[in-house]
């Protein structure tokens, strides 16, 4: 089968967001990005894949400036077959997003089209319902194990109440939780390799998508801080503190 | 005026407290109409619990076998019909992982943009949410021509009272369901513990609990106290406890009165989840650790040892 999977270039996990002084944006110039970690949970379920004879063929599919490309060369490193790289300085917003993503799928014809299931600079977590949403396939989000047999899936969902488990028919659109796996350290030797695989260039317009109606973002502000408050040196303290407050 | 439609969170057959939460929200929109959509395989009781919440207009609930076991490809058309013949200006859901799975499906088919995670109201199409695991807050601003779809952070919203008298009234639809999806199962973590996302006590542990077995001294105190019990990322990846009991950006945003943390460093992203929180406590052996940044009040110390030194104090 074929899978797709899209990946997306983020502020590194581990910087801490600096919110530029005339509110209109973080810093992002000059701060280290990677890809967005559950992507790369969601590259990585592919290789297994590919591993286990299921995926014949893996391809990466990013949105973003020229930058972005070292995000998809990482997704090569890791084992994709080859990448399409949609070029926009844009911010692109979920719904654009999934215009693109249905029309890479439309193209493409993935069995399985995997996503992270949210980004860590926006947060939406949008992204991967909307495309299947568009494709009208099933959806399966917040994946902590997939199963495949033929032409259905199973899937084991993190939900608030505990593992759920559905039953999808494929092609659908799968998101990667935390715990689906532990995406591998690329080695050397791989890096080298990907600078060799194609990534194919496209643009919106290439695709017939035009970007939908867009949330507009007029401030970004710090939030609320916590003051750091006392530290007490005994339990009987704390408890004494804690009744003080009513809490106890 | 807005005219805005919920769409009820519910478990076991019991309305989601999270829905009440949502209702607040809604309130800030400024609105004569909050309407609640219960969609279940028998939502009498669900929507009798909702027609009581404070500021609730109507109830309605479609009732449908396929509905059982709520699944987003299922649950979509339906609210998009339920959305467009009662022409809602505004469709919420808690930010809860049915509203997450869900609200996104339903603006994507209605071909709107969704806001994720409302956590304040300036205006009935300008919000704030939080981006960057709550470390950045923006003011977003949505067409005002379309429908907006969105999701309530619930650790910002209290509970609608109870002192509301809705109608109920029972609703169907006539719209085509997918067959695509199929549900088989869902492993539910029994506990009679409070709910760890209502709980105004909360104890949680992290991966300097060491096990699973260890994990029996946090449930003890928290039973001692009467509290919910969460965990790490760290505690969950290692399998002291089920996934979800994790608090943090990725798992469950809570925001009790009291949040004990045992363990626990405070990685950004576990912050994220407790920001809320009226006051936090933290109890670790590292005095550098990050959790001390934002706890009210801090104790150095090994978990091991405070922790029944607590349960003699507190009895």
């Amino acid at each position: 089968m074929k899978v797709l999977v899209s990946i997306k270039r983020a502020i590194d996990y581990n910087v801490r967001i600096q919110i530029k002084p005339d509110g209109s944006g973080v810093v992002e110039n000059g701060v280290k990005h990677s890809m967005n970690p559950f992507d790369e949970i969601a590259v990585e379920q592919a290789m297994k894949w590919k591993e286990s004879g299921d995926a014949e063929e893996v391809v990466a599919v990013t949105i973003g400036p020229d930058a972005a490309k070292e995000q998809l060369r990482s997704a090569l490193a890791f084992g994709c077959d080859r990448a399409i790289h949609i070029k926009t300085d844009e911010p692109i917003q979920p719904l654009t997003a999934a215009r693109v993503f249905k029309a890479i799928a439309d193209k493409e014809q993935p069995k399985v089209f995997l996503m992270g299931k949210q980004a860590i600079d926006d947060d939406s977590n949008q992204t991967g319902q909307m495309t299947s949403a568009l494709l009208n396939w099933p959806q399966a989000t917040f994946a902590s194990v997939i199963e495949l047999s033929g032409e259905t899936a199973k899937v084991t969902r993190e939900i608030d109440a505990g593992l759920e488990t559905l039953e999808v028919d494929l092609p659908a659109v799968i998101t990667a939780d935390l715990r689906l796996n532990e995406p591998r350290y690329l080695k050397l030797p791989d890096i080298m390799k990907a600078k060799k695989k194609p990534i194919e260039d496209m643009s919106l317009e290439d695709l017939g998508v035009s970007a939908a109606a867009l949330l507009e973002t007029t401030k970004t502000a710090p939030p609320p801080t916590r003051e750091a408050g006392v530290k007490v040196e005994s339990a009987d303290e704390l408890v004494a503190k804690l009744k003080e407050k009513g809490l106890l | 005026m807005s005219k805005i439609l919920i769409v009820a969170d519910y478990l076991n057959g019991t309305l989601n407290a999270s829905t009440a939460r949502a209702v607040t929200c809604a309130k800030d929109i400024g609105t004569d109409t909050i309407d609640v959509l219960v969609l279940s395989d028998d939502g009498a009781a669900i929507a009798a619990e909702a027609a009581k919440l404070d500021g609730v207009t109507k109830v309605m609930h479609v009732d449908n076998a396929a509905n059982a076991h709520p699944m987003a490809a299922t649950l979509t058309p339906q609210i998009v019909a339920a959305a467009e013949q009662g022409e809602y200006t505004h469709v919420l859901c808690p930010n809860t992982t049915y509203g997450k799975d869900l609200m996104p499906r339903v603006a994507a088919k209605m071909d709107v943009a969704m806001v994720t995670d409302i956590m304040a109201v300036h205006g009935p199409y300008e919000f704030e949410r939080p981006i960057y695991a709550g470390n950045a807050i923006i003011t977003v601003k949505a067409p005002e021509n379309q429908v907006l779809v969105g999701s309530v952070r619930c650790a910002s919203y209290a509970e609608a009272g109870d002192g509301g008298s809705a109608e109920v009234e029972a609703l169907s639809l006539d719209v085509e369901l997918p067959s695509h999806t199929r549900f088989v199962g869902l492993e539910q973590h029994k506990t009679d513990r409070p709910d760890l996302q209502t709980a105004p006590k909360v104890v949680t542990g992290g991966r300097g609990v060491g096990s699973e077995e260890n994990f029996k001294i946090i449930y003890d105190l928290a039973d001692k106290m009467g509290a919910g019990v969460g965990a790490s990322r760290a505690a969950v990846d290692a399998g002291f406890v089920p996934n979800d009991m994790q608090v943090g950006q990725t798992g469950k945003i809570i925001a009790p009165e009291l949040y004990m943390c045992f363990g626990i460093s405070g990685a950004i992203q576990h912050l994220a989840g407790i920001k809320d929180a009226g006051t936090i406590v933290a109890i670790n052996k590292d005095e550098e650790a990050p959790i001390f940044e934002v706890a009210d009040i801090g104790l150095v110390g090994d978990l091991f040892k405070v922790i029944p030194e607590l349960q003699e104090k507190i009895g």
